[in-house]
């Protein structure tokens, strides 16, 4: 399978299964268009061509096409289906999401979680909910050295101190379990003062913060109890955060919606504000939300992103070191093809903790009871559910399988596939077409570098 | 070539044998983490 396309006069195919990319001119794309699904050219659509063109480019075109098939870098085969598609994900937990609190200092609008409260009593996580959640991942990661766990919320500097203790808890087990724990913290600001920022700083292996972009985007969405925006709070903030962050991760991150469908204004001004780690993504409402991305706004967001990478590219060429995170593409190193496949790992590798406990696939399950796994204090019972998790992957999803995007996307979000659809293999196909054009934006950012 | 320039050579059918160890980290990609395009994550194989 090959995907060819075209991003701002740039010819591109990438051959899916061996991961190759290459760079077209007019001619080679026009001949490569005259290729069928099997790799074969069509001779008489060739003939066009070459009255195009004439003879003797068309046949360099096509013989260059050809060393690159016989090379295993285009129309190459599939060697993965047969050995992954049986395959399930084993099963250990390593990453954990704790929702630290179940409550909010910002009302978002766009916020899937209520208002911070998952559509339940606002809750904290007790510490010894804490604790009992860092012993149940110590016990279920088997022999994975490596555990992720993401203060998450509401809002988890709500509840500091809880997360202070958990660090310690962890960091104390990790030695005599041979673990190494990395944390996270996803946060909206507003409680970051200077002994927060340190300690935070200090614990969190990467920290995300979160800002919509300009004020008035940003304001319109991000808001307090009262109405009022959060902007001007956070941003100086955020600032002095980043600075004492130097070379340790961070995202700035942002969402956008219907309302602000010129979003590569906001990636621009976190830049300009200083930021260099930025994402922005497009929200996830479902319809009659009023500000949720509609199938209408395809064509328009395809192009911004393109502008955007247009303006990125400009911006390094300044000599900025700007990162869109969706834009990021390691075409030489990268995961594995195992893990390409299966993605974020929900339900099986990945579990979110509530505060009272209770264990679900993801954040984005959280509250729905039929989702409801199980409790940190007493195990897994709903085996089948994670079984269902287990199962899914680009090979067993039905959109994904000859999707050309399947090795970057990984089969997309199951909690929007199950949100849209009701059916966990399932896909969300507004993620799907924008996905897409992300990964096209991104190997036309990488061409660039290429080209000079 | 003259009509083509190779990006990037086969990145992704390598050792079939050496994947799937699953020590790196977990990738969400919903609007609401951030969330990484899986291509872009770190393998942790040492
Ligand atoms: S873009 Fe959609 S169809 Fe393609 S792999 Fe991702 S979720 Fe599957
Ligand atoms: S199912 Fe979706 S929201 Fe949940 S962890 Fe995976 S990508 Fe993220």
């Amino acid at each position: 399978m090959i995907h060819q396309f075209r991003v701002h006069n740039t010819n591109i195919v990438l051959d899916v299964n061996s991961g190759a990319v290459h760079i077209l001119d007019d001619i080679a794309s026009e001949v490569l268009s005259c290729f069928d699904e099997n790799g074969r050219p069509i001779e008489k659509e060739l003939g066009i061509i070459r009255q195009k063109y004439g003879e003797v480019p068309v046949t360099e075109a096509l013989s260059e096409l050809e060393t690159l098939k016989s090379e295993g870098l285009l129309f190459s085969s599939d060697p993965f289906e047969d050995i992954f598609s049986a395959e399930t994900t084993p099963a250990v937990v390593k990453a954990l999401c704790l929702h630290m609190a179940h409550d909010c200092n910002l009302r978002c609008k766009y916020c899937f979680a209520g208002e911070g409260n998952y559509h339940s009593e606002k809750s904290k996580m007790p510490f010894e909910v804490a604790k009992k959640a860092i012993d149940f991942v110590i016990e279920s990661s088997g022999n994975r050295r490596n555990i992720e766990i993401d203060f998450f919320g509401g809002e988890p500097l709500l509840n500091l101190k809880v997360i202070k203790d958990t660090v310690l808890y962890a960091r104390e087990k990790e030695k005599s379990h041979n673990k190494r724990f990395r944390f996270t913290i996803t946060t909206n600001g507003l409680l970051l003062d200077d002994e927060t920022m340190e300690y935070i700083n200090n614990t969190m292996d990467n920290i995300v913060l979160s800002l919509d972009g300009r004020r008035e985007i940003n304001d319109a969405m991000r808001i307090r109890r009262d109405g009022s925006g959060c902007y001007e709070a956070i941003v100086p903030k955020f600032q002095k955060m980043v600075s004492i962050r130097k070379d340790k991760d961070y995202y700035i991150r942002g969402t956008f919606t219907g309302n602000n469908l010129d979003f590569s204004e906001d990636v621009l001004h976190m830049a300009e504000l200083g930021f260099e780690q930025l994402s922005i993504e497009p929200v996830v409402l479902p319809d009659g939300s009023g500000i949720e991305i509609k199938r209408e706004h395809l064509e328009i967001i395809c192009s911004e992103y393109e502008k955007l990478a247009l303006k990125l590219l400009k911006l390094r060429k300044q000599g900025k070191r700007v990162n869109f995170f969706h834009f990021m593409l390691d075409l030489e190193g990268g995961p594995c093809v195992a893990k390409r496949l299966r993605g974020c790992g929900s339900g099986t590798e990945y579990l979110a903790v509530t505060p009272q406990g209770d264990l679900y696939p993801c954040h984005q399950f959280a509250g729905i009871e039929e989702f409801k796994l199980g409790n940190v204090f007493t195990g897994i019972d709903k085996q089948d559910v994670v079984e269902s998790f287990r199962g899914l992957n680009v090979y067993t999803k039905k959109s994904c399988r000859d999707c050309w995007a399947k090795f970057y996307c990984s089969g997309g979000c199951a909690a929007n596939a199950w949100h849209f659809q009701k059916d966990l293999s399932g896909n969300y196909e507004i993620g799907c077409e924008l996905e897409k054009k992300r990964v096209e934006c991104a190997l036309w950012l990488k061409a660039q570098e290429l080209l000079g | 070539m003259k009509h083509i320039k190779t990006l990037s050579g086969n990145s992704l059918n390598k050792d079939l044998k050496k994947v799937g160890c699953g020590e790196c980290q977990t990738s969400c990609q919903s609007a609401c983490k951030t969330s990484c395009t899986v291509a872009n994550q770190k393998c942790e194989r040492e």
